[in-house]
């Protein structure tokens, strides 16, 4: 710092702007989406594939998977989940922090798929709440960048209750 | 040994009496050099007294090839021989089986649900089980909820 350079200019056209806390949240939220993928099938192949390079939903701020739920705000399911398995998927899902978002990637986690059985759970939505089904066995990485654009418009256009009278 | 013997798809197929089986598997081991177990599971037939067939499969790995033993058993003591003193794999694999088809084996002392999970009552793959039974570890979300 050299001296005389205490006092302030103004550097570029915009020093401010106006804009609803919904929408500047909302703008900032949907493009920061930290996935945890919780994969457990096939569709695994589908999400490696549209997350890397070809795809690379890094395009859509949504990349970088966080492997602890406790920094993640996106939880993917991605492939078959039984009921061995439903207390650990309800035990992730809890340790997010809100906001978070569920997207059910694939038909096994939508409904079970063709697994109609002992062993399946026949939808994640029977234990955890879901924004967001993309069906396919597996679905098309078009339809994942697809779902993925959907929730962030979902997420532009809700409210975030980040300020209320006690702050 | 055996009551009845068979070829299918190019493999010895032994039928033997439940109470036999250790004395031919140790033969199969010993004498005939099938020193690989490859499973054992069952096959379940609603109609048929005896109901199940327990169906083990062994391998050798000097002549490459397979036998299939069976035996049948009835529903009311679904019970044979632990294979655990002559390979040590089994016990994983009756474990399983006994999960499935409720299959007992005598002197394996672990039969704890592998596949399955503690408290699912019944074996999902006897005839029937009904096939849309779910028997859940989380309880359901009110479907009210889900909309």
């Amino acid at each position: 710092m050299t001296a005389g350079s205490s006092e302030r200019r103004p550097s570029a056209a915009f020093e401010y702007l106006t804009t609803r806390k919904d929408e500047f949240v909302g703008w900032a939220r949907k493009f920061s989406l930290f996935p945890y993928p919780f994969v457990t099938a096939c569709c695994a192949m589908e999400f490696m594939s549209v997350s890397s390079t070809l795809y690379d939903t890094d395009r859509f701020g949504a990349a970088l998977p966080r492997f602890t739920p406790r920094q993640s705000d996106l939880l993917m399911v991605v492939g078959t989940v039984t009921h061995k398995q439903a207390p650990i998927l309800l035990k992730v899902y809890e340790q997010m922090c809100e906001p978070k978002w569920v997207i059910a990637f694939g038909v096994c986690a939508t409904s079970g798929g063709f697994y109609q059985n002992y062993a399946a759970l026949p939808g994640i939505d029977k234990i955890i709440p879901v924004d967001l089904y993309i069906p396919g066995c597996p679905p098309r990485p078009e339809m994942v960048i697809d779902g993925i654009m959907k929730l962030q418009d979902r997420i532009a256009g809700d409210r975030h209750a980040i300020i209320n009278e006690k702050f | 040994m055996a009551e009845e013997a068979t070829v299918a798809h190019g493999t010895l197929v032994l039928l033997i009496e439940p109470a036999r089986l250790l004395e031919v598997v140790r033969t199969l081991k010993d004498t005939l050099g099938f020193d690989m177990f490859l499973d054992v599971t069952a096959v379940d037939w609603p109609e048929r007294n005896p109901r199940f067939d327990v169906v083990w499969h062994f391998y050798s790995t000097r002549q490459h090839v397979r036998v299939r033993i069976k035996a049948r058993v009835p529903e009311r003591d679904p019970t044979v021989d632990s294979l655990i003193g002559l390979y040590g794999s089994a016990r994983y694999m009756e474990r399983e089986c006994h999960d499935m088809y409720g299959i007992v084996f005598r002197g394996n002392d672990d039969l704890r649900p592998i596949l399955l999970y503690e408290g699912f009552e019944g074996h999902p793959l006897r005839k029937d089980y009904p096939k849309q039974k779910e028997q859940p570890l989380v309880p359901y979300r009110a479907s009210e909820a889900r909309k």
